[in-house]
């Protein structure tokens, strides 16, 4: 097994992080922002499973099984909320939703 | 024993005030007039009942207490409410009910159509039941109790026809400026309370001695601040501004309260601590110039009036001004003595001018009367009577015996001085000037209104009962040269202190007497070649600017009511217009003016915009990391 030094793994999850926050910016359909936040969430598991490895600990592994028991709540719950958005507004355009402003 | 009975006295009239209070509306006004009067007259019998006891079988050390039951019980502060019956008390009960019995008869006449009868009877009685409890008081604290009592009622009875403003004002005025007074006599009351531990009167007057020396800083100010209470509630100078206003109240009201009774409770506050006024030589002078520059601006005061109640108001100013005199040289007995007479002749007058009123549908001004010698005649000779008594009449009349003791004192006491005797000669003579001016005005001359009503049988008798009295009572004082008979002064004398007599002797006090007589017969014929006589004399006077300035500054009580307007009334209002927008209160309105703010601020950020948001959170996360990083 090749060992990669750890920057580059670090790398890795870090530009993942940033094209997932890019898209959470960006995009204005809801859908793809839900995704872009699974990009995100899995760039920090990485930069766990990485740490792990480095330091040959088994917690960023376990750390891992955490954010995606969570992912997962969250998608449930993200697409319900998505569902119910698209009922009311025909559309999926987050910014149509604003009218919780101060 | 009939002592037994002695809270009988201030509770009958007190009874007489809840069952008109809870049931006035519904009694007719012979009801209220019933018991109104009544429950006076039936403390008048009382009162009665335990003079003529106390004269014949006086209780051991001429002191009856009644003690009734512990009204407040914290640590040692344990005040009772108690009376006690002595020579002072006896003096000052017999003329409380008698006067005002007679009062409150005049008045079921005097106020017969008048609205508020019951509601009139109701104060009254509260009146009477109050000043009973101040004049029987044993402990100072109900003493005080009943000192606030006259002074609501003094409120309530002078703002009685309360629809006009006017009146409403006279009413406040009187209560804040003795309230001024009375917060000088709380203190004196916290300061001997803190030094003897009681607020029982026996035990102060038998400790002051033992405990304070002659001249003492402590016993001249507990002095001082006992005189601040007597001097409001007594209407002396400097506190002397609220009497004439207070003539805004119905006429037996100002006989009762503002002539015979209320106002004299300073000089019973003086005369009952007496032994600490003793210990304080200072304030005893005080007292006595007090009282000689009180009579004589009041008599001057009094010549310029038009008003036929508030020239009585000054004279009775002038009077009480003489009985400090009498207080201020230690003559105490002489100054209860000319509280009594003082207290028939004046509700005499009072209630006889009260007559004239009535009978002109309350017509005040005497210029607007005359001639109403023969329409009135009753109310003519009661008041003449009534003024020949104050004007101190030799031999036959009440006040030519009190005020003789007081002239008399004022020179001869070891505090006495001629400048003090001067003061009351020359106010003597000034009392005979104002009030025959008053007689000749409104009885005599050419008549320019024709009484439009006539005063009932309960109005009559009252004044002749009261002009038998202002003419008798003094003969229970009969002076070394007519008689030497002073029963007075030896029954007073049981309780307080003689007066210090030091230079005298027969020849002066015949001369003394007879410059007396001078004084009272000079002012009534100074009167009738002024205001009978020659009016155009007076009229000159008046006309030249020097007169014209000096009537109006008497008629504006010598600019006392212009001084403290300017001096404290002014600043006053003007310190609370200043503070009319609340200065202290910008610190808290500033408080919520910068949360508006920031919410205004705060809320522009809430676009409702998820990714701006989002980017919010980012960079939020960005300087918490730098922070964490670089920090």
């Amino acid at each position: 097994m090749v060992n990669l030094p750890v920057g580059y793994g670090l790398i890795l999850a870090g530009v993942l992080f940033a094209l997932g926050l890019v898209g959470v910016l960006a995009r204005r359909n809801v859908v793809f922002i839900l995704m872009s936040i699974e990009i995100m969430l899995n760039a920090a598991g990485v930069a766990f499973i990485v740490a792990g490895s480095h330091w040959r600990q088994p917690d960023g592994q376990v750390m891992f099984f955490y954010i995606l028991t969570m992912a997962a709540a969250e998608v449930s719950v993200g697409l319900a909320l998505v569902l119910q958005m698209h009922s009311r507004f025909k559309t999926l355009d987050a910014d149509a939703a604003s009218r919780m402003r101060g | 024993m009939i002592y037994h009975l002695l809270w009988l006295v201030p509770t009958i009239p007190l009874a007489g005030f809840l069952l008109l209070v809870l049931f006035g509306s519904s009694l007719s006004r012979r009801g209220a007039a019933f018991i109104g009067v009544g429950s006076v007259g039936v403390a008048a019998i009382l009162a009665l009942m335990l003079d003529i006891n106390y004269l014949v079988a006086p209780p051991p050390e001429g002191i009856y207490t009644q003690s009734l039951w512990t009204w407040i019980r914290v640590e040692n502060f344990t005040p009772d409410i108690s009376f006690r019956l002595d020579a002072l008390s006896v003096v000052m009960i017999f003329v409380v009910t008698f006067v005002g019995f007679f009062i409150h008869l005049y008045s079921a006449g005097y106020m017969f159509h008048d609205k508020g009868y019951s509601r009139f009877f109701a104060y009254m009685n509260l009146f009477v039941g109050s000043m009973l409890i101040l004049v029987l008081a044993a402990n100072l604290l109900v003493l005080y109790l009943g000192w606030e009592g006259v002074g609501l009622c003094s409120y309530l009875l002078i703002g009685f026809w309360y629809h006009d403003p006017a009146n409403g004002r006279a009413a406040m005025k009187a209560f804040i400026i003795t309230r001024i007074g009375d917060v000088g006599l709380l203190i004196g009351l916290l300061l001997l309370f803190t030094h003897f531990g009681t607020l029982q009167i026996q035990a102060i007057l038998t400790q002051a001695p033992l405990r304070w020396a002659m001249g003492a800083g402590i016993a001249s100010a507990a002095a001082a601040l006992l005189l601040a209470g007597a001097v409001g509630k007594s209407a002396q100078l400097p506190l002397q501004t609220w009497l004439p206003d207070a003539m805004a109240g119905p006429t037996p009201v100002s006989a009762l309260i503002h002539a015979a009774t209320m106002v004299t409770a300073g000089v019973y506050l003086i005369a009952r601590m007496h032994a600490i006024f003793s210990l304080a030589p200072a304030v005893m002078t005080l007292v006595a110039i007090i009282g000689a520059a009180t009579l004589l601006l009041a008599a001057c005061s009094a010549l310029v009036q038009t008003d036929i109640k508030r020239v009585l108001a000054y004279s009775t100013m002038s009077q009480i001004g003489y009985m400090f005199l009498a207080l201020g040289v230690g003559a105490w007995s002489a100054a209860i003595f000319h509280f009594m007479t003082h207290a028939f002749f004046k509700s005499l007058l009072f209630l006889a001018a009260g007559v004239v009123i009535h009978n002109l549908k309350e017509e005040h001004n005497m210029f607007k009367m005359g001639g109403l010698r023969k329409s009135v005649p009753l109310a003519y000779w009661t008041f003449l009577i009534g003024s020949l008594s104050l004007t101190a009449f030799p031999l036959i009349t009440a006040g030519f015996y009190s005020k003789d003791l007081i002239l008399y004192a004022a020179f001869t006491s070891a505090r006495g001085s001629i400048w003090l005797w001067l003061a009351g000669w020359i106010g003597a003579v000034l009392t005979g000037l104002y009030i025959f001016r008053a007689v000749f005005l409104t009885f005599f001359g050419v008549e320019q209104r024709k009484p439009e009503q006539h005063a009932g049988a309960t109005m009559r008798v009252p004044l002749v009962v009261l002009a038998t009295f202002a003419v008798i009572a003094g003969f229970i004082e009969l002076p070394r040269t007519l008689g030497n008979h002073p029963w007075f002064t030896t029954f007073v004398e049981r309780l307080l202190p003689g007066s210090p007599i030091v230079n005298s002797s027969s020849s002066s006090y015949v001369g003394l007497q007879i410059a007396s007589v001078i004084a009272s017969l000079g002012g009534i014929l100074l009167a009738y070649l002024l205001f009978a006589r020659k009016r155009s004399v007076v009229r000159q006077v008046e006309q030249t600017p020097v007169g014209a300035a000096v009537a109006r500054f008497w008629l504006q009580d010598w600019g006392f009511d212009w001084l403290y307007d300017h001096l404290f009334v002014r600043p006053y209002i003007w310190l609370a217009h200043l503070n009319h927008g609340d200065i202290f209160d910008a610190i808290y309105a500033g408080i919520a003016w910068l949360s508006l703010v920031l919410n205004g601020l705060f809320s522009t950020l809430q676009t409702g915009r998820l990714r701006w948001y989002a980017a919010g959170v980012l960079i939020g996360a960005v300087i918490v990391i730098a922070i964490a990083v670089f920090v």
